[in-house]
């Protein structure tokens, strides 16, 4: 049984907003008392998982689970769906637009730091039929 | 570095933070984009940044930047204002180009965290 089940709605487009599902995430993270490195890599995902909704996506949703032994986050978006997968993990490969460049975002760096700061990432995509990310964290017993 | 002595060095005004001046700061850089910032830990890093948005302030929640520098006297709005105040983030405007106000930093001694990291 996770010893916390919690379901974060995110709206695509909604560049205001972007970011709270992330950062409330984190203080969830914190309020567990979780060790703060691990928190730093889980919130890094959980920002670059939302904004790629918000700037690709259809609307979405983010779950996040924590159990004894590791912590799962499962983002959907019902958007356009990755075509490419494989070009879509290349570093500096993005389809962003002009208006998320000009937030910053856009470099083609969020899936691949999601990857570089998880224990484990999986995509499930296709052209037309929406994202599935599920991206998994290890506990280390100390 | 204290935060104060950052603050006089790059002639800046304090937005958000007033408790954190006595802050020690470790390292410094800069940087318009957020993927950028995203890729390393942030802790006791003060950020310089010219990009004005509320995306720089939440990029800097998650990643633990200890403070955060807008440059060319940019100046944030209400809403960035009240979002760093949530979250405890020092907020500071220089009236220095982002090249200028990294090397006034530098040359106080402040070090990038590319050498944090090679320690």
């Amino acid at each position: 049984m996770p010893i916390l089940s919690k379901r974060f709605s995110i709206k695509a487009r909604d560049y205001l907003r972007a970011g709270e599902v992330a950062i409330e995430v984190k203080g969830i993270l914190k309020k567990i008392g979780l060790d703060a490195e691990l928190i730093r890599r889980v919130s890094i995902c959980a920002y670059e998982a939302e904004i790629n909704v918000v700037l690709h996506g259809g609307d979405g949703t983010l779950h996040l689970f924590v159990d004894p032994s590791a912590i799962g986050m499962v983002v959907r978006d019902n958007g356009p769906g990755i075509e490419n997968i494989e070009l879509a993990m290349k570093e500096g490969y993005s389809t962003a637009t002009e208006e998320a460049r000009e937030m910053g975002f856009g470099a083609g760096m969020g899936l691949p730091n999601i990857k570089k700061n998880s224990d484990g990432l999986k995509i499930d995509s296709e052209k037309g039929m929406g994202t599935l990310l599920a991206i998994s964290f290890d506990l280390k017993e100390e | 570095m204290q935060l104060a002595a950052i603050k006089e060095t790059l002639k800046a005004n304090l937005l958000v933070g007033e408790d954190k001046l006595a802050m020690n700061i470790e390292a410094g850089a800069g940087g318009d984009l957020m993927s950028d910032l995203l890729r390393r830990p942030m802790n006791g890093v003060v950020v310089l940044s010219g990009l004005n948005t509320l995306q720089v302030i939440r990029t800097a929640v998650i990643t633990g930047v200890a403070a955060l520098v807008l440059v060319r006297g940019k100046e944030p709005d209400p809403e960035m204002v009240a979002e760093a105040r949530l979250h405890g983030l020092p907020v500071l405007s220089t009236p220095f180009t982002m090249f200028t106000a990294c090397g006034r930093l530098f040359s106080q001694g402040l070090r990038g965290i590319d050498q944090k990291l090679s320690e």
